[in-house]
């Protein structure tokens, strides 16, 4: 017979990362959402200098919060000694060809050598998809966080990122359909993963905290994040409208934001403590695990 | 090769959390850290129920996730087993924080004392700036066990070489020693009795036992 919990120490929320960190999964990902899909403006003829820009400054606009959250800012180049196995270091290794390329790019096209902006943009996006991709893995090897370290999510960050861009590209590029039609696209995309995601870590098992935040989340997330701009491009495309575009743009975006706020501010209770068995005493009997406040005892 | 564990025996231990005491005595950790702690679980229904007092911290971990994600390098594992964090080079990220599948690490982004604003005597003498706006954790008492070595002391025997948790346990129900080696106390504990290591699954190797039975010989 399972044993009833009756007390004992639940998962916690994390209080090692707060608003600050999630600043940079939101700049982080918006900005190289954005620097990607300016690759992808790039090679279909459309114009990509603002959308780089933008990019830019989220990612900056990220890792300066960062700056704002460690105990010790002023050893900050510290971050650069571990890149055999910290997604960290990697993430703050490939910002600088990300800022690097992408200033380049954006001063030679002003300059109007488009080659070589080309080229420089080229480098920016792949390493905005390197930076994203750390993002993603970072959370993924916080072990001490059932939610983040679910190998689920790490698609959701990808998508989200590219969601967030192309929402903020929808806006840029008022009025261009192909910028609302990719951007209806990687919606339909991110509410999958995200389903899946959720699916997944009820599946494996969470603390209950964490399933109960995510749940009162999702209606709300699938239905003004994903179908209320899904519904305004469709009527953007159809009347041939923009400010429809514009609107689901910035809606799109900003669920994304707030559902990275609450993954890592609210949804990121703790492992907490188990037992596999309860010690013997005397002539008693041992018990099996007890795993307080999870979703599976 | 020498690899240092802790074990801790959960049928000895009463939950009396002198081992939580003498650790923050030895190393004077501020307010609302405790690298050496005893969660409480109860468990069963009405009438028929049970209580179990977990001494936890810091695992040691044979592979530990505080230290591959350390951008750092501030985290590191020694070869005999200790987990350490070297205060000058840490920035105070906190990732360590969110990898450690087991509660163990703190950070303090300014100096407290447990009585208001003045420290007491032993909090004066063992406050260390470098550890504010850094990780710490629990340091299975490295100085200590380093210190005895170099007197030629036993680390779980002697107790100028024991972290002050063992130490101080009231019912013995703590254990240090050195687990290659097949004639240590910690050793024979754990041939003779059964035991699990806590979320064994994360795959994390903590250098932390549980004793819950005796192990069954052969007659």
């Amino acid at each position: 017979m399972r044993p009833t919990v009756v007390s004992g120490p639940w998962p916690r929320l994390q209080r090692a990362w707060d608003i600050r960190a999630a600043c940079n999964f939101i700049g982080g990902g918006t900005g190289t959402g954005l620097i990607l899909l300016a690759l992808a403006a790039a090679l279909g003829g459309a114009d990509w200098l603002p959308a780089l820009l933008l990019g830019l400054l989220f990612v900056g606009f990220g890792l300066t919060m960062v700056l704002f959250e460690i105990g010790r800012p002023w050893r900050a180049l510290n971050v650069f000694l571990h890149p055999q196995t910290s997604w960290m270091t990697r993430e703050g290794v490939l910002a600088l060809p990300l800022f690097g390329a992408g200033v380049a790019a954006a001063a030679a096209e002003w300059l109007g050598w488009h080659g070589a902006a080309l080229a420089g943009l080229s480098v920016a996006a792949v390493s905005a998809a390197g930076f994203l991709y750390c993002q993603a893995r970072i959370l993924r090897a916080a072990r001490g966080i059932p939610s983040w370290r679910e190998p689920a999510l790490t698609p959701y960050i990808l998508v989200s990122g590219l969601t967030e861009g192309a929402g903020l590209l929808a806006v840029v590029h008022a009025g261009a359909p192909w910028a609302s039609v990719v951007l209806l696209a990687l919606l339909l995309v991110r509410a999958g993963v995200w389903h899946h995601y959720r699916e997944t870590l009820a599946r494996r098992g969470a603390p209950a905290a964490t399933l109960e935040v995510l749940g009162r989340l999702t209606p709300r997330l699938l239905a003004v994040g994903h179908a209320a701009p899904a519904g305004l491009l469709v009527a953007a495309l159809t009347l041939q409208w923009p400010p429809l575009a514009v609107a689901a743009g910035l809606v799109a975006a900003g669920c994304g934001w707030r559902a990275k706020l609450v993954l890592i501010t609210r949804a990121a209770q703790t492992q907490g403590f188990a037992i596999p068995r309860t010690p013997i005493r005397g002539r008693g009997t041992s018990r099996t695990a007890a795993k307080p406040g999870w979703s599976s005892q | 090769m020498t690899r240092y564990v802790m074990v801790a025996d959960l049928r000895r231990c009463v939950g009396c959390q002198t081992c939580t005491a003498a650790c923050k005595h030895a190393n004077a950790t501020p307010p609302g850290v405790m690298w050496r702690k005893v969660v409480d679980i109860e468990v069963g229904s009405y009438p028929d129920v049970q209580r179990v007092f977990v001494p936890t911290g810091c695992q040691h971990c044979d592979d530990p996730p505080c230290v591959s994600v350390c951008p750092s390098t501030a985290s590191a594992k020694r070869a005999d087993g200790f987990v350490t964090i070297d205060y000058d080079i840490c920035i105070g990220c906190g990732y360590c924080m969110t990898a450690c599948p087991y509660e163990a690490r703190y950070k303090v982004d300014e100096a407290a004392w447990a009585y208001g604003d003045k420290a007491m005597r032993h909090e004066a003498m063992r406050f260390d700036e470098r550890k504010v706006g850094v990780a710490q954790k629990c340091t299975f008492c490295v100085d200590t066990v380093d210190a005895g070595l170099a007197q030629g002391l036993t680390p779980g025997v002697d107790p100028d070489a024991t972290p002050a948790c063992v130490n101080s346990c009231i019912s013995r129900a703590m254990t240090f020693g050195d687990l290659d080696d097949p004639d240590s106390n910690v050793s024979k504990l754990l041939r003779e009795n059964r035991h699990f290591r806590m979320h064994e699954d994360a795959g994390t190797g903590p250098g932390f036992y549980y004793l819950w039975d005796r192990e069954e010989l052969p007659l």
